[in-house]
């Protein structure tokens, strides 16, 4: 990745996007070159080695399509800003990309796939065979499971829905673990 | 009018003495008049100033936290234990069903995104960028203007190299390359005999010389008495064509390649006229076996000089040492490991291959200032018992990055083009679950 300087006229409603995201036009127009284009197909090296790098890709295309363009891929980016510490909830402006409860729900949408709202045994079984690989038996993978579903389904319909979701993270520090941050 | 071409002959005739005198006869006979010196010194105390300057007029501005990398983000780097540790210390360890939690996706996440603005691997293969400016706009990427006296002496340094430098070494590369074509020809007529042996090495070293002052070429060699001897194999890290003009200023190497057609296939097949050299046919390449077998005939012949080869097969730009092809390392010969190390204040030596094109590249080579670059010579190393040629060409690979200063990446040159093999997915996977279930998963076996 080069470090090409691009300026905000080259990106399509880049004022709405900047206010949108609050991501700054330098620093994404150094991304912005390399994303034209991008298609599922094209992972690269460190993140062929991720066992969930086909869902982290996923994550960027909307349901149906084949290409991202960049203010999609800026949307997307924009869960990793890290917090800001003085935003209140004050129902006016609408929630940031990157408050505690986009973060989580990036996280849960990586989870459910079928975006149905709800993690089933069946997802969260598939997920767990990404993350594990053929390293672990089929009975084995069952009772992980079993123990997930236990622990976070509080109102017992055998699935996880968002909110069961933030309750069995909500002493988790989310900002420093689902962040990135900028160089200068 | 006349008097004008007159002139201009004249001029042209003073000018092809000069460079005979002045830079051939040295190079032939391997002496030195002192002129690249002075030159050198001269250019290094500009730079120096060039830098001061700018340094003079950061100052008032914050100062930019110049990291040397090319790196856009700033990458956590605690091992996948710590970071799951840390995402897990609310909870108790559950008696039953392994240690999963929700959250576990978080760490994978992260990484993820992390890979995608910036990974390891394509870094290695954009050019480096400088903490402080050289004069050359080409390496600086955010230039700026600073004062009237930095641009007056850029605007000297561009006449100076376009005008001046660049046709003089154009002259140079020219005259050494069919200097080089002549003379092995020439050496090939003779019959097989030790005058020969000994007059194509010098035509070899002589022609290389000339090609070396034709980049203005400062190149200092260390540990001479490691130098590869026949009947071995000499590998170093592979960052321009040019590696093998700075090798051969110093000893006798015979090549192995591809036959090319076109310019490249002349200097090649007179090369191979006056000592043999391995050219393969673009269709033998892909005969693993026959590669070995050519590789280790030549290598078995103790009267053969020893082979060149860059294990990396591809051109990385200098800051590392990407992963070695274990093919000649399976041949059982001696390994001399060779490290080069470019300085990047004179010149960018990369070639960018998806950039430039072979011309081009020679071309911002010959206008840069000059190429510095530093030459070890490693002791021999032996394929030890047990040992499988992986394991034996990443400990040469650890060498070589550690003499040279460059950073160890296991990763494959080859992903410039190609994609990622399943096994390190394993790896991490393997790492993953051994948290999760414990070590008493039932994985395959290695």
């Amino acid at each position: 990745m080069g470090s090409s300087r691009s300026s905000l006229r080259g990106v399509p409603d880049g004022q709405q996007l900047l206010q949108e995201t609050g991501c700054e036009p330098e620093r994404s127009g150094r991304l912005g070159w390399f994303c034209l284009g991008l298609r599922s197909e094209d992972l690269e090296a460190e993140l062929s080695e991720n066992p969930i790098g086909d869902r982290i890709v996923g994550a960027f295309f909307q349901p149906g399509q084949e290409t991202v363009d960049f203010p999609s891929f800026v949307r997307v980016l924009a869960h990793f800003r890290p917090t800001e510490k003085n935003w209140t909830r004050d129902g006016v402006q609408p929630e940031p990309a990157n408050s505690r409860n986009r973060k989580l729900k990036f996280a849960f949408q990586l989870y459910d796939q079928d975006r149905d709202g709800k993690i089933s045994r069946t997802e969260l079984l598939q997920v767990l065979r990404e993350m594990l690989g053929l390293q672990v038996t089929e009975e084995q993978l069952q009772s992980i499971a079993e123990r997930a579903i236990q622990e976070a389904d509080l109102d017992r319909d055998d699935a996880i829905c968002f909110d069961e979701f933030r309750k069995s993270l909500e002493k988790v520090d989310i900002d420093h673990k689902m962040s990135v941050r900028f160089l200068e | 009018m006349e008097n004008f071409w007159v002139g201009v002959l004249w001029a042209t005739e003073i000018w092809l003495y000069l460079i005979v005198c002045l830079i051939m006869i040295p190079a032939m006979f391997g002496f030195s008049l002192g002129i690249s010196e002075t030159y050198m010194n001269i250019l290094v105390k500009t730079l120096e100033w060039a830098t001061l300057n700018i340094q003079k007029a950061n100052a008032e501005e914050e100062s930019a936290k110049a990291s040397a990398s090319n790196g856009l983000i700033q990458r956590e780097h605690g091992s996948m234990e710590k970071e799951l540790e840390e995402l897990r210390r609310s909870r108790p360890k559950p008696p039953v069903g392994g240690d999963f939690t929700l959250s576990d996706c978080f760490y994978f996440t992260r990484r993820g995104i992390e890979s995608i603005v910036d990974d390891e691997v394509t870094q290695r293969f954009t050019s480096e960028e400088l903490v402080s400016w050289n004069l050359l706009t080409r390496t600086h990427n955010d230039f700026q203007y600073i004062s009237l006296k930095l641009t007056l002496v850029y605007g000297l340094g561009i006449f100076v190299r376009y005008c001046i430098l660049a046709p003089l070494r154009i002259t140079l590369a020219c005259i050494g390359l069919t200097w080089l074509v002549i003379g092995t020809s020439a050496v090939g007529l003779l019959p097989n005999c030790r005058v020969k042996f000994w007059l194509s090495e010098w035509v070899h070293v002589m022609c290389y010389r000339i090609c070396a002052r034709g980049l203005s070429a400062t190149i200092r060699y260390h540990n001479k008495e490691n130098r590869p001897k026949k009947g071995g194999i000499c590998v170093a890290n592979h960052t321009s064509p040019i590696d093998i003009v700075i090798l051969c200023n110093d000893g006798c190497y015979a090549m192995v390649g591809q036959v090319h057609g076109g310019l490249m296939g002349i200097v090649q097949r007179a090369m191979v006229r006056s000592c043999p050299h391995v050219w393969f046919e673009r269709s033998e390449m892909k005969d693993r076996h026959l590669v070995t077998k050519r590789l280790t005939d030549h290598v078995n012949d103790k009267t053969k000089l020893p082979i060149l080869i860059f294990p990396e097969g591809t051109c990385v730009n200098n800051t590392s040492v990407m992963m070695f092809k274990k093919g000649s390392f399976e041949i059982g010969a001696t390994i001399y490991p060779v490290a080069i190390k470019y300085d990047p204040k004179f010149g960018d030596a990369f070639w960018n291959s998806s950039k430039y094109s072979m011309v081009s590249y020679l071309l911002r080579m010959m206008t840069s200032w000059a190429l510095v670059c530093n030459v070890w010579y490693l002791p021999a190393m032996h394929q030890q018992e047990g040992e499988d040629a992986v394991h034996f060409a990443n400990r040469v690979k650890s060498a070589i990055a550690h003499q040279g200063g460059l950073l160890d990446l296991q990763w494959d040159g080859g992903l410039k083009r190609a994609k990622v093999k399943d096994t390190f997915k394993e790896q991490q996977q393997k790492k993953y679950s051994s948290m999760v279930v414990g070590d008493d998963s039932s994985s395959n076996s290695d």
